[in-house]
């Protein structure tokens, strides 16, 4: 963020990369010890099969699908930027953007449909990490809609550092992948 | 880019000392959050050790305590002089200032995050703060915060204190969280030239193992902490065995981090002492890669380390014996570094100023506290000494040491540079001398109470036969206490004097060679003038034969046998 005149960086070193790089292995342990606690106790605990049975396996497909779509359009859009073609910038940004907010939609309904159906948070232990994994999951997903929307409006209007669309990009990434862990380990096992 | 118009814009008074992004500045200000957290968390330990001492009287200015008033206390202190103190002194305040400093940057690499961390600090500050006055009272559920006590309001009587604690913790771990990003990115890749990572000063890598510590260990706690609020507020069931749950669970996510944590505090307190020996010794420090190595392996060794805080909790009893190994393991590297600690006075020319004083206290007072670590370590030993004053010595001898031995030792040192004044050396010996004798007075006897059966928490121990008899011991630890805290007048006279009269310090008071001391003092935003410094040699090169002086700055080249 310092501009080279202010602090000059070792040269080939990529300072907000390395930022970004060691703000995600923390928020791979934070994930890490939620699915770690979660499956001690799915393991050692009878009766989880059987909770699972009420989500909703075609509605978290399609999210799988859209999340994973989304991680392509962020590389488009990084490509795009690379070349300076501002146009490509936008829609793929865009698309991915939507991705997003098409992901937190089902994933609304889904809660929806739960909570109705009688399995609130409090409803058991299952219910209780359900929640928990894929709401702080959630929030990620607004945080990363969010931070690729201010890369939007910032280099939308004339990609001039292509440097932020990547690191956007790897915090897009990391959030796609959190959920294909979330996806087997809570809906299909 | 824009910071780079906000840094040369700072001449208000607000930008230059309150929403600045100058390292210096951040760095003094995490130091001022910490005393006056310093003040408070000290105070309570007066109300609580005058209740031990004589447990059925009215404590002078503040009033009756009843048990529940003492938890609180209890709790708070913990919190307070472990997250609320030791983090920001030795991590907030030493780091921000020490690293651009030492590795010859001219700030943080994001300086703007390093403002925003300083300040989601003080909110943290402020909630905990409030969390004194909320109906029902602050968290009273330990510092370290068992549940089913943590997880129900109705156990403890607190309510809205819990969970303001919660939040407090969560956004101090989000503070320090952005504080490690830039730590570690400045340092990776901000070196001035001939700057490499085996020229690097001790304390910058000392900093820098305990910021990886703790980036890596903290993540499972915030899930424990969103669990835990989500027990409370919503009515999950992670920490309830009623609906499945299990409280082991948040006693495993505590430590998984607690005990890197630990080593969050220690490492840097370690390195402000492995910087300040050689200077005080004119010797170059014993073993400069096996410390770095050391301190590696130990920072390695934590993570498989927690579950010896859980011997007594009903883990499985196979788990014992492979954490008790790993445990006295990790005294390996640790005590690698003591020796090399004392392998540097071997034979120096020691110069016995106060900084120095205080890094032998802590060489001194760590070493009891690392022995009696060994005993809580291994299991049998645990079991009969777990939960007594024996363990509150032993983490006293070893946490008390890092803060306040290890931080007084840089504060003494580092002072002159940080505010461009000198201190006063006479009042700085008194106020080790006696520091550590009152230290000794007020923690020492609680081995002995320990072993005598003394449970910690407890806030009457007169209430058990058994311990009658050894009441005078209390009474000796709280008079300890309260010379311990007048110990610290002549401090904060010396602060205060060093302050308002002027007796500017040159640009290198002790003769050092690390890159700070080529700064001005107090260094001027962005640190050095036109030109930054360029590095040739390690920082620890005193009493060179070929060099005229007996000490050789890392910026200086030397005519002849330059290496």
């Amino acid at each position: 963020m310092a501009s080279p005149a202010e602090a000059p960086a070792i040269p080939g070193i990529a300072t907000g990369k390395i930022g970004v790089w060691w703000f995600l292995a923390s928020e791979i342990m934070l994930f890490g010890g939620l699915i770690a606690s979660y499956s001690v106790f799915r393991l050692g605990g009878p009766g989880w099969a059987e909770a699972a049975h009420h989500l909703s396996v075609p509605l978290a497909s399609i999210n799988t699908l859209v999340l994973l779509t989304s991680s392509y359009t962020v590389v488009r859009a990084f490509v795009a930027a690379e070349r300076g073609d501002v146009r490509a910038l936008r829609v793929y940004l865009g698309l991915t953007i939507l991705g997003g907010l098409i992901f937190l939609g089902i994933k609304a309904v889904e809660y929806t449909t739960e909570i109705r159906a009688g399995f609130p948070p409090a409803a058991g232990i299952f219910w209780s990490f359900y929640y928990t994994m894929t709401g702080l999951h959630a929030l990620h997903v607004l945080a990363g809609v969010v931070v690729n929307s201010i890369v939007l409006a910032t280099e939308g209007v004339g990609a001039k550092n292509p440097h932020r669309v990547e690191l956007a990009g790897l915090y897009w990434h990391f959030v796609d992948v959190v959920w294909i862990f979330l996806f087997p380990l809570l809906y299909l096992l | 880019m824009t910071t780079a118009t906000a840094q040369h814009g700072e001449h208000g008074f607000w930008t230059t000392h309150v929403f600045s992004t100058d390292h210096k500045t951040i760095g003094k200000q995490y130091l001022t959050l910490g005393l006056f957290w310093a003040v408070v968390g000290g105070l309570l330990t007066y109300v609580m050790r005058w209740q031990l001492a004589w447990p059925e009287t009215v404590v002078p200015g503040w009033g009756e305590i009843g048990p529940e008033t003492y938890n609180a206390l209890v709790t708070m202190h913990g919190t307070i002089m472990v997250f609320f103190v030791a983090m920001p002194i030795l991590l907030g305040a030493f780091g921000n200032f020490l690293i651009p400093l030492m590795v010859g940057a001219r700030d943080m690499a994001f300086p703007r995050l390093n403002m925003l961390s300083l300040w989601v600090f003080a909110l943290a500050s402020l909630l905990l703060f409030i969390s004194f006055f909320v109906p029902g009272g602050a968290a009273a559920a330990g510092w370290t915060g068992y549940p089913p006590l943590s997880a129900k309001a109705e156990y403890t009587g607190v309510n809205w204190g819990m969970d303001l604690w919660i939040l407090a913790h969560a956004l101090e771990f989000a503070a320090f969280l952005m504080g490690g990003v830039n730590y570690l990115t400045t340092a990776i890749a901000f070196r001035v030239p001939g700057m490499t990572f085996s020229r690097l000063p001790l304390v910058i890598w000392q900093q820098l193992t305990a910021t990886t510590l703790f980036l890596l260990s903290v993540g499972p706690l915030i899930a424990g902490a969103v669990m835990l609020l989500l027990d409370r507020q919503i009515g999950t069931h992670f920490f309830t065995p009623g609906g499945g749950g299990d409280p082991l669970l948040w006693q495993h996510l505590f430590w998984f981090f607690g005990h890197p944590e630990v080593y969050v505090i220690l490492l840097p307190a370690v390195g402000l002492v492995l910087d300040v020996l050689p200077v005080f010794s004119r010797k170059p420090i014993f073993g400069y890669r096996w410390i770095i190595a050391s301190t590696i392996v130990a920072g390695g060794l934590s993570f498989i380390v927690w579950a010896h805080h859980m011997f007594v909790s009903g883990i499985d009893p196979r788990l014992a014996m492979p954490f008790s190994i790993t445990t006295i393991l990790i005294s390996v590297p640790f005590a690698y570094l003591m020796f090399a600690m004392i392998a540097t006075l071997w034979r120096g020319s020691i110069r016995f100023d106060t900084p120095m004083l205080f890094a032998l206290g802590f060489i001194a007072m760590f070493i009891v506290g690392g022995l009696t670590g060994i005993f809580n370590g291994s299991a049998p030993a645990d079991i009969y000494i777990s939960d007594t004053y024996f363990v509150v010595a032993h983490f006293h001898y070893t946490l008390f040491s890092s803060v306040f031995f290890g931080g007084l030792a840089g504060f003494y040192f580092w002072f002159p540079k940080m505010f461009g004044r000198l201190m006063n050396e006479t009042l700085g010996k008194l106020h080790f001398w006696l520091t550590i004798v009152f230290f000794n007075a007020t923690f020492f006897p609680m081995h002995n109470i320990g072993l005598a059966g003394m449970m910690r928490r407890i806030a009457n121990p007169l209430q058990y036969d058994f311990l009658v008899p050894h009441q005078w011991i209390n009474v000796v630890a709280t008079i300890g206490t309260m010379l311990l805290l007048a110990s610290q007048i002549p401090f904060v006279m010396n602060v205060v004097w060093s302050l308002v009269a002027v007796r500017p310090a040159p640009k290198n008071p002790w003769q050092a060679n690390t890159l700070e001391w080529t700064a001005p003092s107090p260094p001027p935003h962005l640190n050095w003038g036109e030109a930054l410094p360029v590095v040739y040699r390690g920082p620890y090169e005193y009493s060179v034969p070929e060099a005229p002086e007996d000490w050789l700055p890392q910026d200086r080249v030397l005519a002849a046998r330059a290496r």
